[in-house]
């Protein structure tokens, strides 16, 4: 497998003034191999969405870097840039009621990526749009509407289209499918794997699913509060988390299944994630972890690899 | 199931709700919301609401609680009786206002439920000022209380606060003490999760049956995660564009779905168990528009199994064992062909 995105010791923080710095990312070492699906899950404030925005240079790095295909990649994009790599890294966004232009018709919508990026002339643009609305489940007919005229799930559908269209190798999908319905959630996700495997795409799956997570990638990376805790097999680390965090985490995830869930233990965990502005010394997770210790507290956990280097670990226990 | 046992059950219900529809006028015409919902609650049970957004579970609560606003709102048929006392269109009964004293609600957001100018302790104060009569001083020192009992650490302090100083999970923990400040019979809890973390979610479903132990109240839970369903229901009812399509107990419903939407929705889900791994089988389609409600059943054109009969005609709800019922013609003594994965009791 060759590693198709790689960020290495990257960290992104954001200066709030008065020597205050929130840690969004911090010191995350992720590899991304060629045609993988990577899950990328934790809590709300813990960083993944500024990671995927990061790797794809929407917000400037403060350190460390990230590589596409072995090219070390800029420290803050300038419009030449985002030219060059728009065809190849691409995002579809969470909220597809907020991420379309409202006063633009659905084929301006699409059609905007491949005007910038292609050579192709108006009526070439036009039937590539076209293809793409009836490859997404929707009707060429539907070029002329706005978005308002359309449901959340074929909104996130135009969204795909418009990520899509340019034919990307590295895809960031940022919740996806949380703004949807159970049924049409479904219906997303089974259109993502297709056009996974008709592209070859490559995909950073940003989710708080958990389920859905496992379900969909190959491998899952969990966070915490700007830091990498646990990464390994999505299988693997679902079935056997090895993290105090991790586990907690999925322990909390209720299953749809009665039986299951009056047999499992409530694993309900104490406390909130706490504020990444000025994180102190230490394993970020001490104030809330069962199995803290006195070490956890003072040296600050890195992620080593457990018996096979798949499965990598940030926890004194290990 | 005889009417004479279906009477006896119901006497015995905490609220029953009966044929409830409403419906709204709009700039685009009339939408049925609610389209002739039944279903009961027992004491100390948790009844959970399940459907996708918009099949009416929302107004279906809202308006037992007084809450459409009418007009546009119109209640056009049903009744709502709680301990046999009818209490649709009328908030007052016995000289008491139903809501915050019988019957307890909490919101999905909690950030705009709650009055941001006014501190915490204050408003979980304020259904005791008005419902029992107490002084401020009095309520105040109750509210610190129901904080200490929803587990907010520092109780006395954080009753002083505002809104803005608390954490989505802490501001649903003073949601939940504010509506069981006067010990209602039932808490109505409208996805009150749905905006919160796995790790959060899982302290305020804990919390919410340990409060049930405690008191002994009912929960109406409304929601669309099966999880959470499976978690906490005894008792559950499917909508699905503004009706009821099936209803059961919790096992009923998610280990012998009588009803195709049912199993839909279990079908689109992936499943943790390795043993049961199935691809995602999405429910194509998308709900019907409520401004010109289907003749026949709702879920018909969505529907792998449907029938000419399903086109042209609703179905009422069969029962398909005891306690169980479906709306769904297969159900039907007479119906021919029934696909194996749909359960259909014990009928010949």
């Amino acid at each position: 497998m060759t590693a198709l995105v790689e960020t290495l010791e990257l960290s992104k923080y954001f200066d709030i003034g008065r020597k205050q710095r929130v840690h969004a990312v911090d010191n995350i070492s992720l590899t991304i191999a060629e045609k993988e699906i990577v899950g990328l899950v934790g809590e709300s404030g813990s960083g993944k969405s500024t990671f995927g925005k990061t790797v794809i240079g929407l917000h400037a790095k403060t350190s460390g870097e990230v590589k596409f295909r072995g090219e070390i990649l800029p420290q803050a994009y300038r419009p030449a840039d985002f030219q060059r790599l728009a065809s190849k890294m691409q995002m579809i966004f969470q909220d597809p009621y907020s991420s379309l232009n409202p006063r633009m018709t659905i084929g301006e919508i699409i059609a905007e990526g491949l005007r910038l990026h292609s050579t192709l002339k108006g009526t070439q643009v036009k039937s590539r749009v076209e293809e793409w609305l009836v490859r997404v489940g929707l009707h060429a007919g539907h070029m002329s509407r706005y978005p308002h005229e359309f449901s959340g799930g074929q909104r996130q559908r135009i969204g795909i289209a418009r990520a899509l269209i340019l034919e990307p190798e590295f895809v960031v999908c940022d919740e996806p499918i949380s703004a949807l319905d159970v049924s049409v959630q479904a219906q997303v996700i089974n259109l993502l794997s297709e056009l996974k495997e008709t592209l070859g795409l490559t995909l950073l799956f940003i989710a708080h699913d958990l389920s859905m997570v496992r379900y969909v990638s190959d491998r899952m990376a969990v966070m915490y509060l700007g830091s990498l805790v646990e990464v390994g097999k999505a299988d693997e680390v679902y079935f056997d988390p090895k993290h105090p965090y991790t586990e907690i985490l999925i322990g909390s995830n209720p299953e749809p299944d009665p039986e299951l869930e009056r047999s499992r233990p409530s694993t309900a965990i104490q406390g909130e994630i706490p504020s990444p502005v000025n994180v102190p010394a230490g394993c970020r997770f001490a104030n809330r972890c069962p199995k803290v210790m006195d070490v956890c507290r003072v040296e600050t956990p890195q992620l080593i690899p457990l018996q096979d280097a798949e499965r990598q670990v940030a926890c004194h226990l290990y | 199931m005889t009417t004479a046992a279906t009477d006896l059950q119901h006497t015995h219900s905490l609220l029953e709700v009966e044929d409830l529809a409403v419906e709204f006028s709009t700039y685009g015409g009339i939408v049925q919301a609610v389209r002739g919902v039944s279903f009961a609650v027992e004491r100390g049970k948790t009844m959970a609401i399940v459907g996708e957004s918009g099949c009416g579970k929302s107004v279906t609560v809202q308006a037992m609680m007084g809450l459409i606003p009418m007009p546009p709102g119109r209640i056009t048929s049903g009744s709502a009786r709680l301990n046999g006392v009818e209490i649709l269109g009328r908030n007052i009964i016995n000289g008491k206002d139903i809501r915050g004293s019988q019957i307890g609600m909490i919101f999905q957001d909690p950030m705009t439920s709650l009055n941001p100018t006014m501190t915490i302790g204050d408003q979980i104060a304020e259904p005791l000022q008005v419902h029992r009569g107490y002084s401020h001083k009095r309520a105040f020192a109750e509210a610190i209380e129901l904080l200490s009992i929803t587990k907010i650490p520092e109780a006395a302090k954080r009753a002083r606060q505002y809104p803005f100083e608390f954490s989505g999970g802490m501001l649903q923990r003073a949601m939940i003490a504010m509506a069981i400040a006067c010990k209602p019979s039932i808490l109505i809890a409208d996805e009150p999760t749905t905006a919160l973390d796995v790790t959060i979610q899982a302290q305020i479903l804990d919390l919410l049956q340990d409060l049930q132990k405690e008191t002994g109240m009912a929960i109406i839970l409304i929601t669309h995660d099966l999880g959470v369903v499976a978690r906490m229901a005894d008792d559950v009812a499917v909508m699905y564009a503004g009706k009821v399509v099936e209803h059961g107990g919790v096992d009923d419903i998610f280990y012998r779905s009588a009803h195709p939407y049912t199993l839909g929705l279990k079908l689109a889900m992936p499943t943790n168990d390795p043993s049961k791994q199935h691809k995602l089988n999405p429910i194509q389609g998308s709900p019907p528009d409520l401004f010109a409600p289907p003749i026949g059943c709702g879920y018909c054109p969505r529907c792998p199994y449907s029938m000419k009969i399903c086109d042209v005609k609703d179905p009422d709800i069969l029962p398909v064992e005891e306690m169980h019922e479906s709306r769904c013609w297969l159900q039907h003594p007479q119906a021919i062909t029934v696909p194996d994965e749909l359960y259909c009791g014990e009928k010949a």
